[in-house]
């Protein structure tokens, strides 16, 4: 069962989604970062740069193995291969979390590298529940699960995503993985209240939580169309978002990701910088 | 079909309606916000080729590399998570599309790339010192196998593939003159780099490679072959992880 309180998880302070080309400024200075999160399928070679890089890294900072191909929604059985991978990984690393996404990215041995939306009925909560299962069986660890950016939504849909992540979490003792940034992209796409999400979500089960920076774009209607693209600073109502989160849930394992266009250091660490605030903000009584 | 057969078999192909049942937050058809999810996969795979075979990309410019990639990800999509794996069948690819015919050479430019990210990710092994092979007495040496480092690789070309890459990733490489070249990609640290052979050399280190003794990769360099060239790379690279007398 995943517990916010062991005391080997995330602190809740700021992180940062590792980039090899921050390595140094990273190991000389890290500012006000005091974790890292790795894609883990970017560290399952069999040595290079990669691993000992992350092996010295390791040994400084607490880390957060972010699955981004394990295809948990998918329709078929999880790849075993990919599991022992991951195994592999987390057997070595002892990492303070592993956490994937709700979505599907494989189907008949065919990876799609995207994470795919998925409708929301009892037959997809079954098999999700089912696949979590077996992921922390296998790792012999509990899971973190992150909210998608969604784009569109199923018509057979017959719970909310809220309602959905809720039941996953209770079936599998799963803890969540909340991304305010997705939050905020998949309300505008589809036209509710982010805040309503963030209300009706269980953030006592929140084991970190994520900002990304997003694209503009709109649909056939002229609908506003946000694009989750990690490719930019965080948007000011995501900030606002976050606040608002923090306020309810109390300070958490707070990570910014940054994966495309990667800024020099400075940024980044300037983006970490505001979400400590953030972090000191929720800590003071009201 | 289930909803994953008919979502994947539209998010590859454009031409294909968007699966029914997906709708915007109002119940109206999803329309084109299929196509953020199309243009994510599409863009994703296309420029993780691109990262991985940035030769091949310059050498076709952007518009045809993008056309020559999104016939590759759509016929040959990824088989595995493992980003760092996807296109190992690219320079197959690349020989056999009839629209390169005219640049036969690409599919082996293309192998160098794969080769050097594969020698990026390899396990790490320690070099031996290099005086444990002038220690081996020469009756000793010729029946000597020599283990090379998992980074270790050959292509061997008709083309002047070397020469090719070096004019496209090294500012002030000399033009390529026609002629065959074999490569070999070596790991001393983190960084691999390709190095031109001594002609005979992609045979040589092919055998190695196989477990060959050394007398029998030398047979298979023919004649006219630079030994000791060939070894002083191999040694002075850090490829030579041990010696087995």
């Amino acid at each position: 069962m995943f517990d916010l309180t062991a005391p080997d998880r995330l602190p809740a302070a700021p992180g940062v989604g590792f980039k090899a080309q921050h390595f140094a400024e990273i190991t000389r200075d890290a500012g006000p970062v005091r974790w890292l999160e790795i894609h883990a399928e970017n560290y399952m070679g069999d040595g290079g740069r990669p691993l000992a890089q992350l092996r010295h890294l390791a040994e400084r900072f607490p880390i957060s193995v972010h699955g981004v191909g394990l295809s948990i929604g998918g329709e078929g059985r999880l790849d075993p291969d990919h599991l022992a991978r991951l195994r592999k990984l987390c057997d070595w690393l002892q990492p303070a979390s592993f956490s994937e996404h709700l979505a599907w990215s494989t189907h008949d041995s065919h990876f799609l590298n995207d994470l795919l939306p998925l409708p929301y009925t009892q037959a997809t909560l079954t098999r999700v529940a089912d696949h979590i299962d077996a992921v922390q069986e296998a790792l012999g660890r509990p899971m973190l699960l992150e909210n998608p950016s969604s784009y569109l939504a199923f018509a057979e849909s017959t719970l909310s995503e809220t309602e959905f992540l809720a039941e996953v979490a209770r079936r599998t003792g799963c803890g969540l993985l909340l991304d305010v940034n997705n939050v905020f992209v998949s309300a505008t796409n589809l036209g509710y209240a982010p805040r309503d999400y963030i209300d009706a979500f269980p953030l006592e089960r929140v084991g970190e939580i994520h900002l990304g920076g997003h694209d503009d774009d709109h649909d056939d209607h002229g609908a506003p169309l946000l694009i989750d693209s990690h490719g930019r600073e965080v948007a000011d109502p995501v900030w606002a978002l976050l606040e608002y989160t923090l306020a309810r849930s109390g300070p958490r394992p707070l990570l910014v990701e940054w994966d495309t266009d990667v800024p020099a250091w400075p940024v980044l660490a300037e983006e970490a910088r505001r979400a400590e605030e953030a972090l000191c903000r929720a800590t003071l009584p009201a | 079909m289930t909803v994953q057969s008919a979502f994947r078999a539209a998010l590859l192909d454009a031409d294909r309606d968007v699966p029914s049942g997906l709708t915007d937050g109002a119940g109206r058809p999803a329309g084109r916000r299929f196509a953020v999810y199309r243009n994510n996969v599409a863009v994703s795979l296309r420029e993780a080729l691109e990262t991985g075979f940035p030769v091949v990309a310059k050498l076709l410019g952007p518009e045809n590399f993008h056309m020559v990639a999104g016939v590759h990800l759509r016929a040959a999509p990824p088989r595995s998570p493992l980003m760092m794996q996807f296109g190992a069948d690219f320079p197959a690819f690349l020989d056999s599309f009839p629209p390169l015919a005219r640049l036969p050479y690409l599919g082996d430019v293309a192998r160098i790339e794969l080769a050097l990210r594969r020698a990026y990710n390899a396990a790490d092994a320690a070099p031996v010192d290099p005086a444990r092979l002038s220690r081996l007495g020469e009756d000793r040496l010729h029946t000597a196998r020599l283990s090379l480092a998992p980074a270790v690789s050959v292509i061997c070309s008709p083309w002047p593939i070397f020469a090719i890459w070096a004019r496209n990733r090294r500012p002030g490489s000399p033009k390529p003159i026609p002629g065959a070249q074999d490569v070999v990609i070596l790991r001393p640290a983190f960084d691999p780099e390709p190095h031109l052979l001594p002609p005979g050399g992609g045979a040589f280190v092919a055998a190695l490679l196989t477990g060959a003794p050394l007398a029998r990769s030398i047979d298979a360099a023919g004649n006219g072959f630079d030994l000791s060239a060939a070894l002083s790379l191999l040694l002075a690279q850090g490829a030579i992880t041990d010696i087995q007398p």
